[in-house]
């Protein structure tokens, strides 16, 4: 007798659910209350579907639950299967109350009268009372409305929800624990399980198509959210970057130098945004070296044409280069640029950098007026001075190659080896030498 | 147009262009038509008029766009019959891009932001047999021959897997801006060995199997 009771009790469930859960047309579908719900919303949720006093559902539930728990089960049922409402109206303390009561008695009287029917039932079902508690305080948690984070919990989880969710896990685990420790007659527990397993499997047979639906219309829903988000993301890029770029050009339309200027800002911008994946590390020396070619055109109208073999990152990682002959790098290049589009008198340069094994080199190249490298006046100290200082401080060196009339290249290598010895030796960089 | 002319006394260039943009390909035409040896003498703006337009007009050299529709550069080179030569021309960075019209036949490769006489020179070149490597191609070439790759190498072929000291340093140079007379300048060697070099690192890209370049040019062709 003592599991009679229970599998019965399975055996009892579909009267009212399926009464239940065959709507008359005319009412639609069932929906649990969503503002105004107490536990699940259940039911108040079947009192609105049917018509009548909340009141006299919740004491049918409790009657139910008498019978060996069967109103608990329906009431599972009922909260797994149906979608939540879309109303706001909050119970009141009193409705709050008289749930709450009716719902402890509901479970009080279902341990009781299993008690009183069987000792050996009430091992079982007071467990199986506590776990459920505790999953529907989880379930509750789950199920709220709201903005959702990824693992299903409200985006913004209060001590409230993380309170009961770990109450509820404790009642989980007390209920699970209390089932294996108090070692019940392994015979009935195997008949138990047997029975819950059987009826579980039914129960996922029946509902196949349902969950197969729901997980397709969830992946559809997805998708389409996914591609229109990619697309709103792409349209809102596009408005503030070449929409805007589109209509200054416009009106710079009398200033070729302005328009140019423009149209490679925005050419850079939107190559880097279409082909690189949003934004590179600034440690990367091409990437880094790619934003200084663009401020350069920014800053002095010219085109500066990167190409760059090979990459190295800023750091002491595996192959890094340190953080002073990086910035050290960078800095020369930079100075390199500035200096070919003030002087050189062309509008193009380019600019190569190549990472080996060994060393790294960068070499700056115009095809302008050149000059005589022996003869360097004194406006041209910034090519000494900082570019060949900054990089033989560091263990590199300048070579400066320039014939008058046919342009100048100033070639900068680093090595990277020296990057490990002068580690200790150099600790801080000069101020000059900040990056940027 | 006439059907394939026998070569007039004064030799000129005909060339095709290919572009999915009407605004560029007129753009084109008319910087190629301010050069007196060079003769547009038709134009494509999807993948199957290319083909059919090029097979019968039978040009010297075709202009030809990366990324267009139905496959791109990659799907004309694929079509069309031997004869003409094809010269790259493309606004895209991406390596992968480059490097497959390269491997598909393409005899070099230019940015769109190339000057009109740079791109006429451009296609001389091509037209007269060798290999067009702007800056940026350099750049690709040399970081799938340098670099190190990820996954194990298949047996390299030392013929065609790697490059000689020398076809480096001319990459390099390449890959730095200069022409083809400054690079034989700088390494005291006649142009025409700098262009028997780049005609070698062209046809070795075209044809190792280095991983580096199967990669990229395998995963243009799964698109």
């Amino acid at each position: 007798m003592p599991w009679r009771a229970g599998s019965g009790s399975i055996e009892y469930v579909p009267p009212p659910a399926s009464q239940f859960l065959v709507p008359e047309p005319a009412h639609g579908r069932m929906v649990r209350r969503s503002g105004g719900r107490i536990v699940g919303g259940v039911a108040g949720g079947l009192a609105d579907h049917l018509g009548i006093d909340v009141l006299k559902v919740r004491i049918a539930f409790v009657f139910l639950a008498a019978l060996a728990g069967s109103g608990i089960v329906a009431y599972g049922l009922l909260w797994i299967f149906t979608s939540s409402g879309t109303d706001a109206e909050r119970p009141t303390a009193a409705e709050r109350r008289q749930a709450y009561g009716l719902a402890i008695m509901g479970l009080g009287l279902s341990a009781a009268l299993s008690w009183i029917l069987s000792g050996t039932a009430a091992q079982i079902i007071m467990p199986i009372i506590i776990v459920a508690v505790g999953a529907a305080l989880v379930w509750r948690e789950f199920d709220s409305e709201g903005p959702r984070s990824v693992l299903g919990l409200p985006q913004r989880p209060t001590v409230l929800t993380w309170s009961r969710i770990l109450g509820g896990t404790t009642l989980i685990v007390v209920g699970l624990g209390v089932v294996i420790l108090a070692r019940i007659d392994l015979n009935s527990l195997g008949s138990a399980l047997l029975a819950v397993f059987v009826t579980l499997i039914g129960a996922g047979l029946l509902t196949v198509p349902l969950w197969l639906r729901t997980i397709r219309a969830l992946n559809a829903e997805r998708a389409a959210r996914i591609r229109n988000e990619e697309r709103e993301e792409i349209a809102s890029h596009l408005h503030d970057s070449v929409l805007q770029t589109l209509a200054l050009i416009q009106k710079q339309s009398e200033s070729p130098q302005e328009v140019m200027r423009l149209a490679r800002g925005q050419e850079r911008e939107l190559r880097k945004w279409l082909f690189s994946g949003g934004d590179t590390a600034h440690s990367s020396l091409a990437a880094a070296l790619r934003t200084i070619a663009g401020e350069v055109e920014d800053q002095h109208g010219v085109k500066v044409t990167p190409v760059t073999v090979g990459d190295v990152t800023m750091g002491r990682l595996e192959g890094g280069l340190s953080r002073e002959h990086f910035t050290a790098l960078l800095g020369a290049a930079r100075e390199a640029l500035v200096n070919a589009a003030k002087h050189s008198g062309v509008s193009d340069i380019d600019l190569f950098a190549e990472a080996e094994a060994d060393q790294v080199s960068v070499f700056v190249r115009d095809r302008g007026s050149g000059f005589d490298v022996d003869a360097v006046s004194p406006d041209r100290q910034g090519l000494s001075r900082s570019i060949r200082g900054r990089v033989e401080r560091r263990g590199g060196e300048v070579e400066v190659r320039s014939t008058v009339g046919k342009g100048t290249e100033i070639r900068i290598r680093m090595p990277r080896t020296a990057a490990d010895l002068e580690w200790g030796s150099t600790p801080h960089p000069t101020p000059e030498e900040q990056p940027r | 147009m006439t059907a394939p002319v026998p070569r007039s006394p004064t030799p000129s260039c005909r060339v095709f262009l290919v572009d999915d943009h009407a605004v560029f390909r007129s753009g084109v035409r008319v910087e190629l038509g301010r050069e007196p040896d060079i003769d547009v003498v038709g134009e494509a703006g999807g993948v199957g008029e290319a083909i059919a337009g090029i097979n019968s007009t039978r040009p010297d050299v075709v202009l030809l766009d990366v990324h267009m529709p139905d496959g791109g550069g990659v799907a004309v080179l694929n079509g069309i019959d031997t004869g003409p030569v094809c010269l790259a021309l493309s606004v895209s960075d991406a390596a992968e891009d480059v490097i497959a019209v390269i491997r598909a036949g393409a005899r070099g490769y230019v940015t769109k932001t190339i000057s009109g006489t740079e791109l006429a020179d451009g296609v001389r070149r091509v037209a007269g047999g060798d290999a067009v490597f702007s800056p940026r191609l350099a750049g690709f070439v040399l970081d799938s021959f340098t670099g190190r790759s990820t996954v194990p190498e298949p047996p390299l072929d030392p013929e065609l897997d790697s490059l000689t000291p020398r076809e480096l340093e001319v990459l390099r140079l390449l890959a730095r801006g200069y022409t083809y007379r400054e690079i034989a300048e700088d390494l005291v060697i006649s142009v025409k060995t700098v262009e028997t070099h780049a005609s070698n690192v062209l046809r070795k890209t075209q044809q190792s199997n280095r991983n580096a370049l199967t990669r990229w040019a395998h995963r243009r062709r799964i698109d």
